[in-house]
């Protein structure tokens, strides 16, 4: 049977993945951000899962507002780097998991999370920058990837507590996969930060710092939290966070945290990220 | 549609909700156009012709022109597509936030380094009323 056997949260500024891009990881403004991620790729080295699900959010890459789904699941066997605006990232392709994607879609919405089923799927940054933050630069990614894609951009995306029972869901079918396969999951975005306004380079590190504790101190808490705190609290972006409470229900109730790293700025954002285990 | 919201009240914050979707459409998909090479090209040869393709306002038309980053959100521009505009101009995301807080990227840039925008005095907008 396949186990889900942990879970990351992870910033992911466009930022940090051109530093890496353009060679710019060691220098004085993004080396203590990149110091920090030395575990989590010795971490993820280690464990070797064969497959991730990426809980992420497009920007205006692969969806419009011609057409905005709420939750999405990347069902292809490949997705490639999207052109922003700017041209694709040289990043490798990501390689989907058909099979596990196409269990996933039927047992969530069965289970009446009624995803949106995507065959064609150019990853942002989104994506991307997680996969660069914690496999480091690679001719080719370490693990199979289902991006499974929230709304974050339009107001209002779903909200923390149906992010949280997605999570559950998820859970449950990974558990009813029929094959061994190793499963972590990514819950990506945040953590506080503002782009746009008056009120653009917002950070909030109590809000931020309290959010971390509690994906194991006071998960109800947090899944309680409604839009307009995450809005007023953590930024108008900081907003994505609901996107780690995914990651977070897959996992089990007493999951542990093994590791944290915390950094502003990335860019106009505070950068977290964390990794939970389950006992 | 609903106008008391109770994220009104944050200030320096345009939250893209259905009015600003509304609003924005098609300024929203003119920026989403940007994605693709070809059309880059087409709006650096000719900006203005080009934007002549999307049922833009006038108001919306420069705005783009005038790269006036905050007169683009409050006409219902979200900050994902309207930086592809800036992305397009060669800025990074915190000049255009230095220009849409009125201060020199320089400033913005130090005060992201040091911490970035304190939350405290930035949650209300009668906080910002209070201190003029």
């Amino acid at each position: 049977m396949a186990n889900l056997f942990a879970g990351i949260g992870t910033s992911h500024v466009p930022g940090i993945g051109a530093a890496m891009d353009n060679g710019k990881a060691e220098n004085d403004y993004w080396k203590p951000l990149f110091d920090g991620y030395g575990y989590v790729r010795d971490w993820l080295a280690k464990e070797k899962p064969d497959v991730v699900i990426i809980v992420y959010n497009d920007h205006a890459s692969a969806f419009s507002l011609e057409l905005i789904p709420s939750f999405a699941i990347g069902v292809a066997s490949n997705f490639p780097p999207a052109d922003e605006g700017y041209g694709p990232r040289n990043v490798p392709a990501v390689e989907g998991h058909p099979e596990l994607a196409w269990h996933l879609a039927e047992s969530l919405i069965l289970d009446e999370f009624d995803m949106t089923m995507v065959n064609k799927m150019p990853v942002d940054h989104g994506l991307t920058v997680p996969l660069s933050i914690t496999c480091g630069e690679s001719e080719i990614w370490p693990f199979k990837v289902i991006p499974l894609c929230v709304n974050v951009i339009q107001y209002p995306s779903p909200t923390g507590n149906r992010c949280y029972q997605l999570g559950k869901a998820i859970r449950k079918a990974v558990d009813s996969f029929d094959e061994n396969l190793k499963v972590a999951i990514f819950g990506t975005g945040g953590m506080s930060h503002q782009l746009q306004g008056e009120r653009a380079g917002l950070v909030n590190v109590e809000f931020d710092t309290a959010f971390l504790d509690d994906l194991t101190r006071d998960v109800d808490r947090l899944v309680k939290l409604p839009h307009v705190v995450y809005l007023r609290e953590s930024g108008s972006e900081g907003a994505e966070l609901v996107m780690w409470l995914t990651m977070r229900g897959a996992l089990d109730d007493d999951a542990k945290e093994i590791y944290r790293h915390y950094h502003v700025p990335a860019s106009n954002t505070a950068a977290g990220l964390i990794i939970l285990e389950n006992p | 549609m609903r106008e008391d919201r109770d994220y009104s009240d944050i200030p320096g914050t345009y939250v893209f909700d259905p009015h600003h979707s509304m609003l924005g459409y098609h300024l929203n998909m003119f920026c989403m156009s940007l994605n693709e090479e070809a059309n880059r090209d087409k709006f650096q040869a000719d900006e203005r012709a080009y934007l002549e393709g999307f049922s833009l306002t006038p108001a919306q038309q420069t705005a783009v022109l005038d790269r006036d980053w905050l007169g683009m959100l409050r006409l219902g521009g979200n900050i994902y597509y309207t930086f592809k505009i800036a992305a397009f101009d060669g800025l990074t995301m915190q000049q255009v936030g230095a220009a849409m807080s009125a201060v020199a990227a320089a400033e913005f840039q130090e005060m992201m380094v040091h911490g970035g925008r304190a939350i405290e005095g930035n949650r209300y907008q009668s906080e910002w009323d209070a201190n003029g």
